[in-house]
């Protein structure tokens, strides 16, 4: 077993016996906290999608956290006042099924990053940049001066949606639903990273003109990666809403897609496993340094700053030595 | 529809257009001659904001408090570029974007810390309070007239800087090739220095303006950061010209928007729908424009090939 893949058991053990330690212990706050640190995790194993493979830096993953979270939002506020999403051309009602829900959220986020990333990826580099920044703002204004599902103050949710067979509003089972949805994620996108698809996006992501000139299209690649980055990142806002209860604009804004990029960077860009030691670090640093001080976004920066300026490669970089094959 | 309403509206969309052009100036300056892309820029904005707000509270100056926001912005930028910015020239776009935004952390906490999370208010002065009245009977607010100037001023002399000065000549050296220029003997790093202070100093200035029309508070910059960097993309990253025309274009057409869309949505939707529906569409209609210019022109309107 390599260093890698010895620390990913760790951070997936560690993410595992925490909350059934606090469960044991009776402590339900160290079990949501746990379960923030999942949900987190799951976002950026969908960034890194985009980010870590395929070296696409986008500023604007709020778009899709809040589409996911907006979607579970919408269908079960419908669900609770008894009112249809829409009445035409279908008359489609809301819903309190939390499957029901990770599908429109998943689907609705993976048509807004087909779109969004193929207006996007006309450009690159810093222009990308800027420009999924800009249209994650698009949708934080239009979430705020929209008053059909809350405007500003956002919608609150009563009961937690349901999965079939279990109290979702018992904290460690709904722990127990993200961290096997983040059990598949992680999965899934390790097989996407060592499948021919993952080998060319890796390659297109090093040499645009070799991958072109073995006859890929590297436009269609980003946008396909793009696209499956945006619907995990939908699955985890979708979450996110649900833990707590409340969807609301600031689920677009920028500051959250700075977040979900810090879970990227202080795990490890381009490592799978990467995102979830990153997150799980946040939230602790969240937990300790904000319990020390009201301003404990100094020491993030200064500590981010540090990551970047010395020590890039993260915590997977520090711990599991270089990733293989990169020079 | 009233025609006074009209031109009034345009001359708001031009003072925002001007305002932001200040922000895009110093963002597209650093982009072309250091290949930075800056999110801290926002908070140098929010530095001019709040260093023009204590000393205007000190010494009941306006012009001290604009010469301040432009001083302590020029500062900090020196200060950040010394230790921080030197550091990510030669790093990739991603490396710049999270060291940047760790940057807007720690200057938004610090500032959080100084002078605490309740605004600031900066007062505009007596003598550019009130109205004047313009050619065929137009009023209009003296203070956003006086931006609309300012700005155009700054506009002008940037231009007159980049084309004509010593300075100007190694801005547009740097921009072609900075290997040359280093190897010509210019102390490239003093200019760069020199660059970002200069973006800085515009950046803060901007903050005290604005910061007089709304209010001086913690994480004002950032929105306005990234309205700029909507601006550049559309003008094309480097230029200052393209900045110019899209800080109009994106004024112009977020103050238009506003006022026009409800009105023509009135003409087939009930009143109450038309309100709000025009709203959310004005609150997007910048963005549409960015995408746009990007199905048409990827590189933005003046963006090199």
């Amino acid at each position: 077993m390599t260093r890698e893949s010895a620390l990913n058991l760790a951070v997936m053990g560690a993410l595992l016996a925490v909350p059934l330690w606090a469960w044991a212990a009776d402590e339900p706050f160290l079990i949501t906290l746990s379960t923030r640190a999942v949900i987190f995790a799951i976002a950026g194993v969908g960034l890194n999608v985009a980010l870590g493979l395929g070296g696409l830096v986008s500023f604007g993953h709020a778009l899709f956290f809040g589409l996911g979270g907006y979607a579970m939002g919408i269908l079960a506020w419908h669900a609770q006042t008894y009112t249809n999403v829409t009445d035409w051309p279908l008359v489609l009602g809301g819903t309190k099924s939390m499957p029901l829900i990770w599908l429109v959220a998943v689907i609705t986020s993976a048509l807004a990053a087909l779109a969004f990333g193929a207006l996007s990826l006309r450009t690159a580099g810093v222009y990308f940049i800027m420009i999924t920044l800009a249209f994650a703002q698009m949708f934080y204004y239009f979430a705020i001066s929209w008053p059909a599902y809350g405007g500003e103050d956002g919608l609150s949710i009563y009961v937690r949606n349901g999965f079939p067979g279990l109290n979702t509003m018992d904290p460690i089972q709904y722990f127990a639903i993200c961290y096997v949805l983040l059990l598949i994620v992680v999965l899934a996108v390790g097989r996407l990273a060592g499948s021919s698809f993952g080998l060319v996006l890796r390659a297109a992501r090093q040499n645009e003109e070799r991958v072109r000139a073995v006859g890929q299209a590297p436009y269609r690649l980003y946008l396909l990666a793009f696209t499956i980055s945006g619907a995990i990142t939908g699955l985890a806002g979708a979450l996110f809403a649900d833990l707590n209860r409340f969807v609301s604009p600031t689920m677009f804004s920028w500051q959250t897609s700075g977040e979900i990029m810090i879970f990227v960077i202080l795990g490890g860009v381009g490592r799978v496993y990467g995102p979830v030691a990153g997150a799980a670090l946040f939230i602790l640093l969240e937990h300790v340094l904000g319990g020390l001080s009201e301003f404990w976004h100094i020491y993030l920066g200064a500590m981010l700053l540090g990551v970047v300026l010395f020590a890039r490669g993260g915590i997977y970089g520090l711990l599991a030595g270089r990733e293989a094959g990169h020079g | 529809m009233s025609w006074v309403l009209l031109a009034e509206q345009t001359l708001n969309g031009l003072s925002l257009g001007v305002m932001l052009f200040l922000m895009a100036a110093g963002l597209t300056l650093v982009f072309g001659v250091m290949g930075l892309i800056n999110l801290a820029h926002g908070s140098l904005y929010m530095v001019g904001g709040f260093a023009a707000a204590a000393v205007a509270a000190a010494t009941g100056s306006f012009l001290l408090a604009l010469a301040a926001s432009l001083v302590a912005a020029a500062i900090a930028g020196v200060i950040v570029e010394m230790t921080v910015i030197r550091r990510l020239y030669d790093r990739d776009h991603l490396d710049q974007v999270l060291a940047t935004f760790a940057l807007i952390l720690v200057f938004s906490e610090a500032t959080r810390w100084v002078f605490g999370s309740f605004p600031l208010f900066l007062d505009r002065p007596d003598w550019l309070g009130g109205t004047v009245t313009l050619p065929l009977g137009i009023e209009y607010s003296r203070y956003r007239l006086a931006l609309i100037g300012i700005g155009l001023a700054i506009a002008g002399a940037l231009f007159w800087m980049i084309a004509h000065t010593r300075i100007g000549i190694r801005i547009r050296a740097g921009e072609n090739d900075r290997e040359m220029i280093a190897a010509l003997g210019v102390d490239i790093s003093r200019l760069y220095t020199l660059v970002f202070a200069l973006g800085a100093a515009l950046a803060g200035l901007a903050g005290a303006l604005i910061g007089a029309i709304q209010s001086v508070q913690v994480g004002m910059g950032e929105p306005v950061l990234i309205l700029a960097f909507v601006v550049i993309v559309i003008g094309g990253i480097g230029s200052i010209k393209g900045a110019l025309v899209g800080a109009l274009l994106v004024g112009l057409t977020d103050t238009l928007g506003g006022f026009l869309l409800p009105k023509a949505l009135g003409l087939v939707l009930s009143a109450p729908a038309a309100t709000s529906v025009g709203a959310s569409l004005a609150s997007m209609s910048i963005y549409i424009l960015m995408a746009l210019v990007l199905l048409f022109r990827p590189r933005g309107l003046f963006g090199g090939g």
